[in-house]
């Protein structure tokens, strides 16, 4: 049934009908709600979770390593620097091969202190060895939760799983989502088998051994093959999801308009739905432009990049945030998925909305049009900055 | 009420920490770690903090623990024993579970009253069913000396150095059992590795109540004391007996000194014997130092006679 909400609202009913055994949560905006609407299901006892209001980020993602090794179905969110402050346990979640599903509010990172929407935070916690999925819509990040669990807790792949959602313009504006039935939902989740759970006293297990010279590079190896198992694990599981949901999902990403496209632009989260638009306005005009909108950022399809952006002409990668003293982080993967192709565009990297700064379709439409004679070795440009 | 025999027999029966592991020579934390886990009949599991005993027990591929055991990072051994007993109710919730499980942290000074102290008390406040142990050899032993703030006034570490200019660290120990006091949990307590029989009376009485439990255990370390490896429980008992580490217990709000050293021993008589504290028995500031930390000493020890005297059992009763 189709129902409006905010993207809040659509992560909570994700988590309400996947109903972990522990969620540990802290505020920030612009997550806070996600955890209000988790904590109202919990003291009206709509759901059994163990809810652990913990006293920071870095006690949240603790607690979730301790619940998940426990052999507890974990689940968490945050944004912007309680991501900077989780990520030093995030890393060691991800090596301990524990599948904790969490919603990134994404926000800036301060300083200057922000509470709006950039990349900056999924882009700190680019190298952890979590998943990485972005969500255009509420209702991508309702599904993606669902799907997300199934990800994360597949037997090859065992990580924790981060669904981006932009701060605000997804987190809080109010949009049509289609919810699946409870049923349909637990259904398609499933249950949950831990490997090796601390709660099975029996078989008693060490986590979270030292690793010496000796070890550690054949451990963070076999750490590397649990993310190169994901594409598959992705594509399935999105599968799965899009027939009984029946929705168009499909691949690592999503082409709009782009099969004859002279020049596209690539980009992640809710700026895609704008740049749809500009899209087809352009489009309307006779100019031959498409879009590419990445939805698994890690592991980073590289081979689905370069074979969906090798016959076009010009193509600009849309950062929302800075990597400074180099160029954006997703430019710098797709300019690697180009490489080695005989045939492929000139790439331009824009820099775009940081600290929530809107980007409009008017400025979108510039980027499309003055790309065609623009100057690639001109380094980084600018959407919308006050120069 | 343990008693030598029995601690032995359990020792016997049930190796929940191996031997074959790492700690150095005279290294009192083993002690610690088998009574404590010894004083506890149901299945444990246990988080531990990034330390000596960590490194010392876990060094992939073996492993010295018998028992279910996680090491996640420095900070943050409450957040995860945390964590292992939020799942433990929620799978009891989900009836995935039947079995009663206990739930043991092991960390560090420096990860507790220090880098840990943030997520101890958010863990203390939330009330989660655990005991935390802390191993207290009074400085960042691991890494290599450092201070911490269990670090006593004067000591010699590699972060307070003996220099021309300043002699040690300047700065008094924090109290860190009394900060756990404040949080109002069933059961707070000092130990002693030099009394072991103390110790597993403590975890027994702790163990008979649900919520957050907590053991500030002195532990001798013969590296970052500059001690003998041979007078490990020596060196730790005459800091029973000189008062500088009362052995006491706060029950529900009722203070109980488990031991009053029936005669006056000077601190000095445990100072002397520490390559940490040799600096003060050299010049003439020394010695008016050795006077300041024995007035110290006295103090707290009144001042803890007080609390019991105040906040004692009759007059909870009342």
């Amino acid at each position: 049934m189709r129902k409006t909400m905010t993207g809040h609202k659509a992560v909570a009913e994700a988590m309400r009908q996947i109903e972990p055994h522990v969620v540990a949560v802290y505020p920030i905006t612009p997550q806070s709600e996600i955890a209000e609407y988790y904590a109202e299901y919990v003291h009206d006892g709509i759901v059994r979770t163990e809810l652990v209001a913990v006293e920071s980020e870095h006690s949240a993602m603790s607690a979730c390593v301790g619940a998940a090794a426990a052999g507890a179905r974990v689940m968490t969110a945050t944004a912007s620097q309680g991501l900077a402050l989780m990520v030093e346990i995030l890393y060691i979640a991800a090596s301990m091969r524990l599948p904790i599903v969490m919603a990134l509010a994404n926000r800036a990172l301060s300083g200057p202190i922000n509470i709006h929407c950039d990349h900056s935070d999924a882009y700190l916690a680019r190298d952890a060895g979590a998943v990485q999925i972005f969500t255009e819509s509420a209702q991508e990040a309702y599904d993606y939760t669902l799907i997300a669990q199934r990800i994360a807790e597949h037997k090859d792949v065992r990580l924790p799983v981060i669904v981006n959602l932009d701060g605000f313009t997804l987190t809080h504006s109010v949009q049509v989502v289609e919810p699946l039935e409870d049923a349909r939902a637990k259904g398609y989740v499933g249950d949950f088998s831990p490997n090796y759970p601390l709660l099975d006293v029996d078989h008693p297990s060490t986590w979270g051994p030292f690793a010496m010279p000796d070890y550690y590079f054949e451990l963070k190896r076999g750490q590397q093959a649990g993310i190169e198992a994901v594409p598959p694990v992705f594509l399935a599981a999105q599968k799965d999801y899009a027939e009984l949901a029946g929705r168009p999902y499909e691949g690592f990403l999503e082409p709009y308009r782009l099969e004859d496209a002279e020049r596209a632009l690539v980009v992640m989260g809710s700026t895609a739905g704008s740049a749809k638009e500009t899209v087809d306005a352009l489009r309307a005009d006779g100019e031959k432009v498409g879009l590419l909108k990445v939805r698994l950022y890690r592991p980073f399809p590289y081979t689905a990049i370069a074979d969906a952006l090798a016959h076009v002409d010009r193509v600009a990668v849309l950062d929302r945030a800075l990597s400074f003293g180099t160029y954006g982080a997703l430019y710098s993967d797709v300019a690697t998925a180009l490489l080695h192709r005989e045939r492929k565009p000139i790439l331009m990297n824009y820099i775009y909305g940081l600290g929530g700064r809107d980007t409009t379709p008017q400025q979108l439409d510039q980027v499309l049009r003055e790309m065609k004679s623009g100057d690639p070795d001109q380094g980084l440009r600018y959407i919308g900055l006050r120069e | 009420m343990a008693n030598i025999k029995t601690l032995a027999k359990k020792q016997e029966q049930q190796v929940r920490l191996s031997s074959g592991h790492s700690l150095c020579a005279g290294c009192a934390e083993p002690m610690v770690v088998r009574t404590v886990l010894n004083s506890i009949d149901d299945p444990v599991v246990v988080a531990n903090a990034t330390g000596c005993l960590e490194v010392a027990t876990s060094r992939y591929p073996g492993t010295a623990w018998n028992v279910p055991w996680i090491h996640s990072a420095f900070e943050n051994a409450a957040a995860t024993i945390a964590g292992v007993e939020a799942a433990y109710k929620g799978l009891l919730r989900a009836g995935k579970l039947e079995r009663k499980v206990r739930f043991v942290a092991f960390a560090g000074d420096g990860g507790t009253y220090d880098i840990g102290l943030q997520a101890l008390s958010g863990a203390l406040e939330r009330g989660h069913d655990f005991l935390y142990v802390c191993i207290n050899n009074e400085a960042y032993m691991n890494t290599g000396v450092q201070r911490s703030s269990a670090t006593p006034r004067c000591a010699s570490a590699t972060t307070s150095p003996v220099g021309d200019a300043i002699p040690g660290k300047p700065q008094d120990r924090k109290d860190l059992t009394e900060i756990v006091v404040a949080h109002h949990i069933p059961y707070v307590a000092q130990a002693s590795v030099s009394n072991l029989i103390d110790l597993s009376n403590k975890v027994e009485r702790a163990m008979a109540y649900d919520g957050p439990k907590f053991l500030n255990v002195l532990t001798t370390c013969p590296l970052g004391w500059r001690t003998r490896k041979d007078t490990s429980i020596p060196m730790a008992k005459l800091a029973v007996e000189t008062r500088y580490w009362p052995l006491y217990e706060v029950v529900e709000g009722v203070y109980k000194i488990n031991y009053k050293p029936k005669k006056h021993v000077p601190v000095e008589e445990w100072l002397k014997q520490q390559g940490r504290f040799r600096h003060l028995f050299k010049s003439p500031e020394g010695k008016s130092s050795l006077e300041e930390f024995q007035a110290s000493v006295d103090e707290n020890w009144e001042r803890l006679l007080k609390k019991e005297q105040c906040l004692s059992g009759a007059d909870a009763a009342q």
